[in-house]
């Protein structure tokens, strides 16, 4: 039993004191630890919470800067900008969704078959932010909706840009077309810069030249409640809130010629083919044709699927771009290279005149190798073998080059690989030899001499592009200057107008080509217009200044090798392909040109004609007179060549072939 | 020139010593009521900022605060003795009421808290707060101090059994603040410290064992205090955004009315139990500087108001209320800042909304009563 406690007030206030002093260490020891959490969070950490707090309240909101136009060489505008309308929709202001919806389909303004999929998408979106419902409309569906407009609380046009080709079809493989992000490009391209942009290049200039074009996108910052909601009247928490302007893209001034992609796309009308010209003493290309086009303004709009499905089961295949991507035989146009790679080899004797009969073969062997149409060329020489486009004299050409010479001279003039065109999607051609043979065809029957042969006249496994030859026709032309085809000749800023020009690109010089062969072959390609034994002598008989030409004419199936051909009886798809090289004038030249024509019979019967109508409307006045020639602009050169290029001529021309020259 | 400037001198001694004498016959402690005044003024200006300039919310609190003026100049003019005397019938009146909300109270947010007394609505557990200390001071008031074991059994009961009726409402902020209240009289009284801490370390151990009989929501919170960011959409997001709101406001703050995390909705409950957080976001360190000042300031005079008290019931209620005037501050300050778990304590004067405000003044009330009468008692 403890002892009976007395209450001692002075004690007991003893104790209290005692503890409420102990209680205040501890309040004090609490009070710092708050202290310091603060300092911490406000002085230690305060720029992490204040980019924390920012990332909060504040959006950036996308504004998209213009992309470039795209001009032609005198300034006409080939692709642009335009506003147009799409249908938009705020969730949280549409009092009934789907008999909105239900009511806009009876307008035609969406499809009733699309309604479940776009109330899920809606339903997936913030309630206040507007749902894009319906893009691209068309003047009479923004007219539609807009008397009915009170019908639709909570659904509203907006304005948007997108992509216009004012000229529609014309030059579309060259210039390309715009459309949606689709994911694999999302997946390659900088997102953050691209956000807000709707329309990325896919083809042409706009796909090559996409991040001059595109521009940089600029932002706007909006406040957000934590809702995402948009604050409308920030007042003072304005002063935390950002804004840059869109730089708008580049535009690219290209180097097309209207007049002439004009008069190359409607000659090509109603058939399968190609026309390349160029600038041979800068690569600048005139005219880049392909037949048939579509209108890449079907793209930056969202092609329907029927639309789309119609373009890519057309068995024209519009969407197809020959020029750059047209494999092909090419004929007895490659007979002016063969010609040139064995004069310099020293194989050919060009005055040398031998008998060419209707067909040849090859010593040891009985297989024959006709002429075309069996034709009997008579004793020639070089000069007349090309004017003749005698097949028999290039048969022989070819087998005293053997085919190591050939695979390694055919590069020069551009083929087996790309022009190196600012166009995506060019294919590189093939020049066969035994290691590619044997490669490709590792069960095969190996090379074969007979192989090497039909080379001579461009037959068998070789492949060029149109693009390469025009290319070809440009080396031919600058007698050996082999500048790399392009369209993009200057970068334009849309707000000061100050023009970059681009310096064109000399890829290679065949110095080791004589001046005397160039004059050789290039003689006889005059000769194949002027000459009336010439391929292309009815085409160009009425040509009022000296042009030089060669035709091609290759061949599909077999029967056609033995001769044993008649156009009409064959089936289209199995006819000839018509092709043209031709370059003018002769001896200053300002235009080099390929053409191709698909399955129309022989070179000088479908592609001359169009070749012809093209130099005289790039070449000759209102008044039938040839025009002058422009003054070109003078660009940095290697020293040797700078002279050549200025003039537009080869400064060793022979007094004859200058007294020749218009 | 001298007799004036004497004059003048003496006058407004006489206007200071006049404005002693009508708080000396209200019966209330000038410094503790000039920090007080200070405080709720402060949170006057907070609240119209954090309630995005509603003047209705500043109006009611207006309102709240002078019916706490109210109650706290009335029972600073009622003596100890009565105090004292009324402590069990309160005491008792609050476990009949808590009783009542068990049986027909308002339901509110999943929690049974209300009371629906005609249009006001009112929460007995703000009652305990005040009714459990003053039980306990009562209970020690005759009793040789320190505490022996069965003292401290009785207070035990006299504890626990409105806290058990709290806690089942639910409400374990409450019943937590009740507890410390009790537990901070039987400190004060002189408990023996190896009893203290034996008892500390019952209370982790009962605490453990609490965890496994809590709610989904309560344990929620307790975990999400350890790691706020593995919810950052839902029970982290509170701790997460306020937080930032304190963080961003750094040394000076963003300027009254430009906090970015209270106006644009980010911080919850920025008008009761975060209001801390606006004040940090706005005026920064320096602002919550001179707030916890106040608070500093009101503890203090408040504490050594206690120690002046000649009676064991009154420094042992006194020094109560002001310790648990302190806790209030500390939780609501921690919790704010991530320190201590997210539980439902406003901070005392500035919150809006609820009884609290009334409850603190009327604590006060009774602190200034229990000294300004200290001369009666004996």
């Amino acid at each position: 039993m403890s002892p009976v406690r007395i209450k001692d007030n002075w004690r007991e206030q003893r104790i209290f004191v005692r503890r409420v002093w102990f209680v205040t260490a501890l309040m004090v020891i609490a009070a710092i630890a708050v202290f310091a959490r603060l300092y911490y969070l406000q002085v230690l950490r305060r720029h992490y919470y204040e980019d924390l707090s920012v990332a909060n309240g504040v959006r950036t909101v996308p504004i998209p800067a213009a992309r470039g136009l795209i001009v032609d060489r005198d300034g006409q505008i080939m692709a642009s900008n335009r506003p147009t309308f799409e249908l938009q929709l705020t969730p949280d202001e549409v009092p009934d969704l789907r008999g909105s919806l239900q009511r806009l389909a009876k307008l035609a303004l969406v499809r009733e078959s699309d309604i479940p999929e776009l109330i899920r998408a809606i339903k997936s979106q913030l309630s206040f932010d507007p749902v894009p419902i319906r893009v691209q409309l068309s003047e009479s569906q923004v007219a539609r909706f807009a008397v009915r407009r009170f019908e639709f609380p909570g659904i509203n046009i907006s304005p948007q840009q997108s992509r216009w080709y004012p000229l529609k079809n014309l030059g579309v493989f060259a210039i390309g077309y715009v459309g949606p992000i689709s994911a694999s490009e999302l997946a390659h391209i900088n997102q953050a810069a691209y956000a807000g942009t709707a329309l990325i290049g896919k083809s042409g200039i706009e796909a090559q030249y996409e991040h001059v074009l595109h521009g940089t996108n600029g932002y706007r910052q909006v406040l957000v409640n934590a809702l995402g909601r948009e604050v409308r009247r920030p007042g003072v928490l304005a002063r935390q809130l950002h804004e840059k302007p869109p730089v708008p893209g580049d535009d690219v001034i290209v180097s097309l010629d209207l007049k002439i992609q004009r008069l190359a796309e409607k000659l090509l009308k109603g058939q399968d083919g190609a026309v390349v010209a160029l600038n041979p003493w800068n690569g600048n290309v005139i005219a880049l044709a392909s037949s048939p086009t579509f209108n890449p303004n079907l793209f930056a709009r969202g092609i329907s699927e029927k639309q789309y499905l119609a373009l890519v089961n057309n068995p024209d295949n519009p969407l197809f771009d020959r020029a750059l991507r047209s494999q092909l035989p090419i004929g007895s146009t490659i007979k002016p290279a063969i010609a040139l790679g064995a004069l310099t080899e020293g194989v050919l004797n060009p005055t040398k005149r031998i008998y060419a009969g209707s067909d040849w073969h090859l010593p040891g062997s009985d297989h024959m190798f006709h002429n075309y149409k069996h034709e009997v060329c008579g004793r020639i020489g070089l000069n007349m073998a090309i004017i003749m486009s005698c097949d028999v004299y290039f048969y022989q050409v070819a087998y005293k080059m053997g085919i190591e010479r050939l695979g390694a001279w055919l590069p020069n003039f551009g083929f087996g690989k790309p022009t190196g065109i600012d166009v995506p999607g060019e294919q590189s051609g093939l020049v066969p030899t035994p290691a590619w043979m044997a490669k490709h065809y590792p069960h095969g029957y190996g090379w074969y001499p007979g192989d090497t042969v039909i080379l001579g006249i461009g037959q068998g496994t070789f492949l060029a592009t149109p693009l390469q030859l025009a290319h070809y026709a440009g080396i031919l032309a600058t007698r050996g200057l082999s500048f790399r085809p392009r369209l993009a000749t200057g970068l334009r800023n849309p707000l000061t107008h100050k023009i970059h020009w681009k310096r064109p690109v000399l890829d290679g010089n065949l110095t080791m080509i004589s001046r005397s062969s160039w004059q050789v072959v290039i003689k006889a390609m005059h000769g194949v217009t002027t000459n009336p034994r010439g391929t292309a002598y009815w085409d160009m008989i009425n040509a009022t200044y000296p042009i030089a030409a060669k035709t091609g004419t290759a061949q599909l199936t077999r029967e056609e090798a033995n001769g044993d051909y008649n156009l009409k009886a064959t089936p289209k798809k199995l006819r000839d392909d018509s092709w043209f090289i031709t370059f003018a004038p002769l001896y200053k030249p300002r235009i080099a040109i390929a053409v191709l024509v698909e399955h129309a019979g022989a070179g000088a019967r479908a592609a001359g004609p169009i070749a012809m109508k093209i130099l005289n409307a790039y070449l000759l006045g209102p008044n039938g007179k040839l025009l002058p020639a422009t003054p070109r602009a003078r660009y940095s050169m290697p020293r040797d060549i700078a002279p050549r290029v200025a003039a537009g001529v080869d400064p060793t021309l022979t007094a004859t072939e200058r007294a020749a020259q218009p | 020139m001298m007799r004036q400037a004497i004059a003048t001198g003496s006058s407004a001694r006489r206007t200071l010593s006049g404005a002693a004498r009508v708080l000396l016959a209200l019966k209330l402690d000038g410094p503790l009521t000039f920090g007080l005044g200070l405080t709720a003024g402060y949170g006057l200006l907070v609240l119209f900022s954090a309630s995005g300039g509603n003047l209705r919310m500043l109006i009611g609190t207006v309102l709240r605060l002078a019916l706490g003026i109210a109650v706290m100049l009335a029972l600073a003019r009622l003596s100890p003795n009565l105090l004292r005397r009324a402590s069990p019938w309160l005491y008792g009146l609050g476990i009949l009421l808590l009783l009542a909300v068990a049986a027909v109270g308002h339901v509110h947010l999943g929690a049974k808290r209300w009371l629906e007394l005609g249009p006001v609505q009112f929460q007995p557990s703000e009652l305990l707060k005040i009714a459990v200390p003053m039980m306990c001071a009562w209970y020690l008031h005759e009793r040789a101090l320190p505490p022996r074991w069965r003292d401290l059994a009785v207070l035990g009961v006299i504890i626990l059994v409105p806290v058990a009726l709290v806690a089942k409402e639910p409400d374990l902020g409450t019943a937590a603040l009740i507890a410390a209240a009790g537990a901070v009289v039987i400190f004060l009284s002189g408990l023996r410290a190896r009893v203290v801490i034996a008892l500390l370390l019952l209370a982790v151990v009962a605490f453990g064992l609490g965890l496994r009989f809590m709610h989904g929501y309560q344990r929620a919170r307790l975990l999400t205090f350890l790691d706020p960011q593995a919810h950052p959409l839902s029970s982290g997001y509170h701790i997460i955004q306020s937080q930032i709101a304190v963080g961003s406001g750094g040394m000076f703050g963003k300027g009254w009315m430009a906090g970015s995390q209270a106006r644009l909705d980010f911080l919850p409950e920025r008008t009761t139990d975060f209001i801390f957080a606006v004040v940090g976001e706005e005026f920064g360190l320096l602002g919550l500087a001179v707030l916890l000042l106040l608070y500093t300031f009101v503890i203090g005079r408040s504490l050594y108001l206690a120690m002046q008290c000649p009676d064991t019931f009154s420094r042992l209620l006194g020094g109560a209320i002001a310790v648990t005037f302190f806790i209030y501050v500390f939780i609501n300050a921690g919790m704010v800042t991530g320190l201590v778990p997210v539980v439902g304590v406003p901070l005392p004067l500035v919150s809006y909304g609820g009884s609290s405000i009334v409850t603190e003044l009327s604590g006060f009330g009774i602190l200034m009563s229990l000294f300004s009468h200290r001369k009666l008692m004996g």
